[in-house]
């Protein structure tokens, strides 16, 4: 139960950062991507906002043996870079380009937006499932 | 440069890593939203399943309380039609579920551990959207 509380308190500190942050705006996060165009560099900020919070936090947290809730730090055991890491990482930029939604914003969109965000959420949903069927065979 | 908001963005990114921060010293978890997503379908133990399920309910209350008091504009985008939503959603949850991670678990996590295959992963969906944007605005003369 603890971990289920504990999911919930993180996923809404997410959603309210998102919220703040304009990530959940897809002119913003085009903007940002706009590099040569009409650039928006606020992204920037939200990223390395996060970026140095977790690096701080993570070096007091990896140093304690398990996490309060938990018997282990669930890491990635995947660490190889090759082509499947590429080229999913490539067919995820397009669509975030061609659409300015990437999961987390889409996902803490439905709550306030009807429209676009359930339908890149369902889409989504539908990649994700389509991958896992063409993997596993 | 329109639209510059560096001190709220740079808040909501500090947010971000607070939470990011909380899962893994309370759960032990990265807070990586696609693949806690994709979990939730894909992980057989009803457990994985049920805090899985939790973050996304937070997610999208935390969103939706901010909206309530600020409300959020999304101009609209004459370009964007439903078939555009579907393909670039299609791909993104492909590319995602194909690639390990997204902005969040790449992005956040990810470099935030110096995982090399974050930073590469990063860099590359970043490269690949930046050039989608410059193609479309090229072909569509924004």
């Amino acid at each position: 139960m603890a971990k289920i509380f504990s999911a919930l308190l993180a996923g809404g500190l997410f959603g309210l950062g998102l919220a703040l942050s304009g990530m959940v705006d897809p002119n913003k996060v085009v903007n940002f991507l706009d590099v040569t165009g009409n650039w928006d560099p606020s992204l920037m900020f939200v990223l390395g906002g996060g970026v140095i919070t977790t690096t701080i936090a993570y070096r007091f947290i990896f140093a304690k043996k398990k996490p309060l809730f938990d018997d282990d730090f669930h890491l990635p055991s995947v660490l190889s870079i090759d082509g499947r890491l590429l080229s999913g990482a490539v067919l995820f930029g397009v669509g975030w380009g061609l659409i300015g939604y990437c999961p987390g914003p889409a996902v803490a969109s439905i709550g306030f937006r009807p429209g676009e965000p359930l339908i890149v959420v369902i889409s989504m949903l539908a990649g994700m499932l389509l991958y896992r069927a063409i993997a596993r065979r | 440069m329109e639209n510059f908001t560096p001190y709220s963005s740079l808040a909501g990114g500090i947010l971000i890593g607070i939470s990011a921060s909380v899962l893994m010293l309370l759960n032990g978890r990265i807070a990586g939203i696609s693949g806690i997503i994709a979990g939730i379908f894909n992980v057989s133990a009803l457990s994985e399943k049920a805090w899985r399920f939790a973050f996304v309910i937070g997610l999208i209350a935390g969103a939706s309380v901010y909206a309530y008091y600020f409300p959020i504009e999304v101009a609209v985008r004459e370009h964007v039609s439903t078939g555009l939503l579907v393909i670039g959603g299609l791909l993104v949850g492909v590319g995602t579920a194909m690639g390990g991670g997204c902005t969040s678990g790449h992005g956040i996590c990810g470099i935030s551990r110096f995982s090399l295959r974050s930073i590469t992963a990063t860099m590359t969906f970043l490269l690949a959207g930046i050039t989608t944007v410059y193609l479309v605005n090229y072909f569509i003369g924004a």
